[in-house]
């Protein structure tokens, strides 16, 4: 199962890199604990291993953004020290972060000048154009110079990324999780463009927590796992649950239990929702869709088309413009948080730190932020300690919540229980809508697993579930109708069951399913 | 022709007055672009007039004085920019230290020169030729000193700078998007450090101009909340050096007429003008918001630290 560490022998191909034993510590963790790992001129090496498992600690550590604690980085048989991105480029190593490092108001030609040696001083953007339309024509990378780059989309901007790459003579190119933005026929785009300058000799470290994708792109996979190598193997001598036996530690199911839907009425409506984004652009124009008590409504799509202000809007955080939203048969359209979640509209948030718990309170009470100011926790203006121990006291066993104690500060809880605690919060009390925005993002296998879990049950005990997710594969697996959403548009809604991933992938590129506007939503 | 002398008269005061409102501003926009905010231009400003004054009135040299002014209005900047680049400190708190600190350092020193007359001010130009063009040859080519025109050269070129050069796709980038900057190997610190500098040398040249052109006296004090405007007047020329130009001439128009109107209206109420524009603008573009923000640069008054999102 475990291949061959590479030793620095001063052979005739040294690998194109190797980090050996490289060990880094953060306060309270070992994010790479005696790493090694060594890459090959020509070679697609994916990186495998569950979120936090150290892998982008590992890569940023190799562009220079980070210093090892100890160990070595050996770059073509030469001992080197990288100290910071400026040297990492300068011995050809390129970096595509999973958040892309673009200014986003300026044009790609910009971009791919900025910090670039050899640029003249003056005009740089206009002399840059034209090696950039060479080079993205020799490696099938189409994009126009000139354009801004937040008028593109996520897929042409992770191409610009790639560009800047190339045009510094990376031979080295680090990809992290290059798909998480992609629609699959896009990702399909980029396999081809990595074998493409896998047969002119460059190396690809591929980062990736997908299993197929790592089994068809790559020639070799390390598997991490805390900080720590399991192993490494050839793609080609390996299945899907040995990796996922590597990547977690455990025999791992890939089903879940999953009863019929019986959808009963409908819970909420969204009609012709219009809204903006933060800097003042349409980010909705005309969202219409139903969703049903004992449903899951999954809502795809690319990043950044319009998920989070949907979200906002329907949990009175971001105002509407134009529309209307019926929740339970009643017109809530610009009401305040409050009074939705009074009418039992649940919310999960995208950021679970930023927006779902208050990070300095305790376990205990952020368990009841949402019903702190009524009984029983609340008389006469003041809170009831016992109350609110009592129902956390519950909580924290149903839930399953890991905390030391109920009056742990709320921020020194793993991402899982944090996850844990505002589920808890939420789906206390019956709630008839649940809005959950990527609720297992970021979050270890078995988190994941009772997420999804939890979720479902909603479902089973009537609650209408509208699920925001960029991760296809949770979508396919929870939903029962899925919508997808391209440029503040729904491009069509299908059944779960019909759903193929080809038709899927194009909506989220933009083509709309026209049967279905007369089936209805 | 009466209306035409008052009209002459007025716009030549009003470049006049608008020359340390375009001089801050364009340092203001150099270090804002950057990422910075520097709310101390009222005390850099200040330091720099008192500077100017001392050093023309101890030699006889008003150039030695701007030059003098425009250095320490460079080191109150360097401050700012330790403490806010490198400490990470809250750059509106940091500015705001700057300014009081500015103001009372200034009204200290210059206790002594109260009063002091000033033999060696900076020339007035006219301006061969172009003076003697009817109407406008008064207007704009006689009596200003050289800093006038050095001013909308200085816009001009710091326009070109910005958005014509490899430094300013630097410079932009760093206000922008400092984390992707970094991730290309360019130093932001550096940039920041050099940016806000070089933003405080102008205010302390717009500061000495008052000082040894404008009056040519020193009062405490008389910057006279020019530097507030000049944060106002960032803002409203949307980080544009070359609308900074006809912005800061409008509001030195605005300042020449509250003098100038005092026939007619309450001096008072005049004096206010300047600054309830300056509220006005700041509340439009506070309203008119998104298309406004969407101008700011992106990290503008966020400190950078690498790792963080």
């Amino acid at each position: 199962m475990v291949g061959p560490v590479h030793a620095p022998t001063p052979d005739a191909h040294p690998p194109l890199v190797l980090l050996k034993d490289i060990t880094k510590r953060f306060p309270g963790v070992v994010a790479n604990d005696r790493v090694t790992f060594a890459l090959h001129a020509g070679e697609i090496h994916a990186l495998l291993g569950e979120n936090g498992a150290g892998k982008t600690t590992l890569m940023n550590i190799l562009y220079g953004l980070y210093r090892p604690d100890s160990g070595e980085i050996w770059v073509k048989g030469r001992r080197v020290d990288i100290r910071s991105p400026r040297e990492a480029i300068q011995l050809g190593i390129g970096m595509v972060h999973q958040h892309f490092k673009l200014v986003l108001p300026h044009t790609v030609a910009e971009n791919v000048a900025l910090g670039l040696a050899g640029t003249p001083f003056w005009a740089p953007a206009r002399a840059i154009g034209r090696k950039l339309r060479e080079l993205s024509q020799r490696y099938g990378l189409p994009v126009d110079p000139d354009r801004r780059v937040w008028e593109l989309s996520a897929g042409e901007q992770q191409r610009v990324e790639i560009l800047k790459a190339l045009i510094r003579g990376a031979e080295v190119l680090i990809l992290d999780e290059p798909t998480s933005v992609l629609t699959p026929q896009e990702a399909q785009e980029l396999f081809k463009v990595l074998a493409r300058m896998k047969a002119e000799g460059h190396g690809i470290i591929f980062i990736s927590h997908k299993l197929d994708e790592v089994l068809s792109v790559a020639d070799r996979i390390t598997v991490m796992r805390r900080g720590r190598v399991v192993g490494t193997v050839l793609a080609a001598e390996t299945n899907k649950a040995e990796l996922a036996r590597m990547m977690v530690g455990r025999e791992v199911v890939f089903r879940l239990r999953k009863g019929t839907c019986r959808p009963g009425e409908e819970a909420l409506l969204v009609e012709d929702l219009h809204a903006r984004n933060d800097r003042g652009l349409w980010a909705l124009r005309g969202v219409t869709f139903r969703v049903c008590r004992g449903e899951i409504l999954g809502i795809a799509g690319v990043a950044g088309n319009g998920q989070r202000e949907l979200v906002e809007v329907l949990t009175g955080l971001r105002r509407a413009e134009r529309g209307r939203i019926v929740l339970l048969g009643r017109d809530v359209t610009n009401r305040s948080p409050r009074l939705l979640s009074d009418l039992g509209c649940a919310h999960v948030p995208e950021e679970r730190i930023r927006m779902g718990i208050v990070p300095a309170l305790s376990v205990e009470e952020n368990l009841v932020l949402k019903r702190h100011h009524r009984p029983p926790f609340c008389w006469r203006g003041l809170l009831r300690p016992k109350a609110v121990r009592a129902f956390a006291q519950k909580a924290v066993e149903d839930y399953a919540i890991m905390t030391p104690s109920l009056r742990t500060p709320a921020k020194l809880l793993s991402g899982g229980n944090i996850q844990r605690l505002i589920l808890a919060r939420e789906l206390s009390g019956k709630p008839a809508v649940v809005i959950a925005a990527h609720p297992t993002y970021g979050l270890d296998v078995g988190a994941t697993e009772q997420i999804r879990q939890l979720l479902l049950r909603q479902r089973e005990e009537g609650a209408a579930v509208l699920l925001v997710s960029e991760d296809l594969e949770e979508i396919l697996e929870l939903a029962d109708r899925i919508a997808v959403m391209f440029r503040g548009e729904i491009m069509g809604i299908v059944p779960a069951g019909e759903a193929s991933l080809e038709e899927i992938g194009l909506m989220m590129a933009g083509e709309r399913r026209l049967a279905v506007r007369s089936e209805g939503i | 022709m009466d209306w035409v002398n008052w009209l002459v008269s007025t716009v030549s005061r009003a470049l006049a007055f608008g020359v340390p409102l375009l001089w801050g501003t364009l340092g203001e926009i150099c270090a804002e672009r950057a990422g910075v905010v520097n709310l101390g231009v009222e005390g850099m400003m200040i330091l720099g007039a008192f500077t100017a004054f001392a050093v023309a009135q101890s030699t006889g040299q008003p150039g030695l004085g701007l030059l003098c002014a425009a250095l320490v209005g460079g080191g109150a900047a360097l401050f700012h920019a330790f403490l806010t680049v490198t400490l990470r400190a809250n750059q509106y708190v940091s500015g705001l230290a700057l300014s009081m600190f500015g103001l009372g350092l200034a009204g200290l020193l210059g206790r002594g020169w109260e009063g002091k007359p000033l033999a060696a001010t900076l020339p007035t130009l006219t301006l061969p030729g172009l003076a003697r063009i009817p109407v406008l040859g008064p207007m704009l080519f006689q009596d200003q000193t050289v800093l006038t025109y050095a001013g909308v050269l200085l816009a001009v070129l710091l326009w070109l700078l910005l958005f014509r050069t490899r430094w300013g796709v630097v410079i932009r980038s760093v206000g922008e998007s400092p984390a992707t900057a970094d991730a290309l190997g360019i130093r932001v610190s550096l940039v920041r450090y050099l940016c806000v500098g070089f933003g405080g040398l102008l205010a302390g040249v717009g500061g000495g101009y008052l000082s040894v052109a404008y009056r040519p006296a020193w009062t405490e004090g008389m910057s006279a909340g020019m530097g507030w405007i000049v944060i106002a007047l960032t803002i409203f020329a949307a980080w544009d050096p070359l609308q900074a130009i006809w912005g800061a001439f409008f509001f030195g128009a605005l300042y020449h007429l509250s003098y100038r109107l005092q026939a007619y209206l309450a001096p008072e109420l005049l004096k206010l003008m300047p600054y309830l524009f300056a509220v006005v603008v700041l509340a439009a573009s506070g309203f008119g918001g998104a298309r406004w923000r969407r101008r700011a640069p992106g990290a503008l008054g966020l400190p950078y630290v690498r790792g963080e999102r």
